[in-house]
């Protein structure tokens, strides 16, 4: 195989336990033909980072339903800046209140997922955004 | 700077790029291989298998922190699992059981999909160990994915196979099968905690007795009769007996005993001449199948896309069979 499956890092960081969101995504990223690399529960953004860099994934994806998002999410796009991973593409999900998403996207996430959205649409705006690679 | 030499200086970003290429198996990740041959062949290679459930992932964990905090060893995991049949998307979730080691930065995790390749490891695990080889990292955790009972080329590629059982997984007749418990060098019994741990020790103990009588023990009318086995000969006294180990691997229990074995195992190849074999199993395997491959790929390119068509379509109508067809194509017939 000379072309490199899309990689995925799915985890959730914060103190709120619910992980079905983020399992369903991981499932269907799956199914699409992805590889999915699960990371779990309670994960601290430098975790985050670490393991997308080890992983040399192409997307990080991360559910977060506690609210903290507006912390959480320019620390890990900072950490993975200096890593040198400046290509990795980050979508959110979980509760994110609408007012929040326009500055979400300027800080750098390319994508932003509540409640009732499709995976369909998740798949394809991943596999719109990421470079084939060899 | 090049990439392969960022990496022979610690550049984690470098070799994280160089596993992928290698993983795809990419003209730069050859090129990278070449660049980083003559530094490799010091790490020691330690194999985890065993069937899903058993706890390889949580093992590997404590394993590593064993060589962490007792060695100050730089230590690298790469842990396989297995890609869909279908969509060949995967789920990589051993990360999960490895959260004790996030934060040290002389612990390097990679997740790596089966693609398709049967055998518990992915058709480039033993390049990807490779990289990690080259890039000094002293011990190579290498978790296999949740294997049954064939899956054994872990054993041709690692120093040191760990083979990790459960209680009530099988019987005394599952142990005498042929197959993963016969790669063991060192067997772990692990979630020793359970109830049937005795019968599942007991059962491996036995197999081991069956293959390298030290004593010879009969089990007669529950009566246990202990007889000395014939002297030992010359050709045994080189032979490893495996060992056995319990763990409970969720709290760190026997974590230390485990890790004196694998340095016995260590020790025993270093004296043996086990090691350079070993190391002459694992190069040879990697030669011969990119041998194969080669002249596969050799062949393909030489032939006509037509006849390859012709000979095909003739062994689907089975009027030629895939062995006669085979042999008259390597004797330049052309269709």
């Amino acid at each position: 195989m000379e072309e490199g499956n899309i990689r995925v890092l799915v985890a959730k960081p914060g103190l709120d336990g619910h992980d079905r969101g983020a399992k369903v995504v991981a499932r269907a990223l799956r199914d699409a033909g992805m590889e999915v690399i699960y990371t779990g529960l309670r994960q601290t953004p430098e975790m985050i980072a670490e393991a997308a860099l080890q992983e040399d994934v192409d997307v990080v994806g991360i559910s977060i339903l506690s609210g903290a998002h507006m912390a959480l999410v320019p620390r890990i796009l900072e950490l993975m800046k200096s890593n040198g991973q400046k290509d990795v593409k980050l979508f959110l999900g979980g509760i994110i209140p609408d007012e929040d998403i326009a500055q979400l996207k300027e800080m750098g996430v390319s994508g932003v997922y509540g409640p009732g959205a499709s995976t369909e649409d998740i798949v394809a705006q991943i596999r719109k955004d990421v470079p084939k690679r060899a | 700077m090049k990439l392969s030499q960022a990496l022979l200086n610690q550049d984690r970003l470098a070799l994280t790029r160089i596993l992928t290429q290698v993983e795809n198996n990419s003209e730069k990740g050859r090129a990278a291989l070449n660049e980083l041959f003559p530094h490799t062949g010091k790490a020691h290679l330690i194999g985890i298998t065993g069937a899903p459930g058993t706890g390889k992932s949580t093992l590997v964990n404590q394993l590593a922190l064993y060589y962490r905090q007792e060695k100050d060893y730089r230590v690298a995991i790469v842990a396989v699992d297995p890609s869909s049949p279908f969509t060949g998307g995967a789920v990589l979730g051993d990360r999960v059981r490895m959260r004790d080691l996030s934060g040290d930065p002389k612990v390097f995790i990679r997740s790596m999909a089966s693609r398709g390749n049967l055998g518990g490891l992915a058709q480039t695990t033993s390049a990807m160990v490779q990289v990690f080889d080259a890039a000094g990292f002293d011990v190579i955790l290498i978790e296999t994915v949740g294997a049954g009972q064939a899956e054994v080329d872990i054993a041709k590629l690692a120093h040191t196979t760990l083979v990790v059982e459960a209680p009530g997984l099988g019987d005394d007749i599952q142990a005498i099968k042929a197959g993963i418990l016969e790669i063991a060098d060192i067997l772990v019994i692990n979630k020793a905690d359970r109830p049937g741990v005795e019968n599942t020790e007991r059962a491996l103990r036995g197999m081991l007795e069956l293959a390298h009588p030290t004593t010879r023990v009969f089990q007669h009318h529950s009566q246990r009769m202990v007889v000395d086995a014939p002297e030992m000969s010359k050709e045994d006294k080189k032979l490893w007996f495996a060992e056995i180990k319990c763990t409970v691997a969720k709290d760190g229990e026997g974590i230390t005993e485990l890790g004196e074995a694998i340095d016995r195992h260590i020790a025993f190849l270093r004296e043996s001449g086990g090691w350079a074999s070993r190391e002459r199993t694992q190069l040879q395997s990697t030669f011969d199948s990119l041998l194969r491959e080669s002249l596969f790929n050799r062949f393909l390119d030489e032939l006509s896309p037509e006849i390859y068509e012709k000979t095909l379509s003739k062994i689907m109508t089975r009027e030629e069979s895939p062995w006669s067809a085979v042999q008259s194509l390597l004797n330049g017939r052309k269709a």
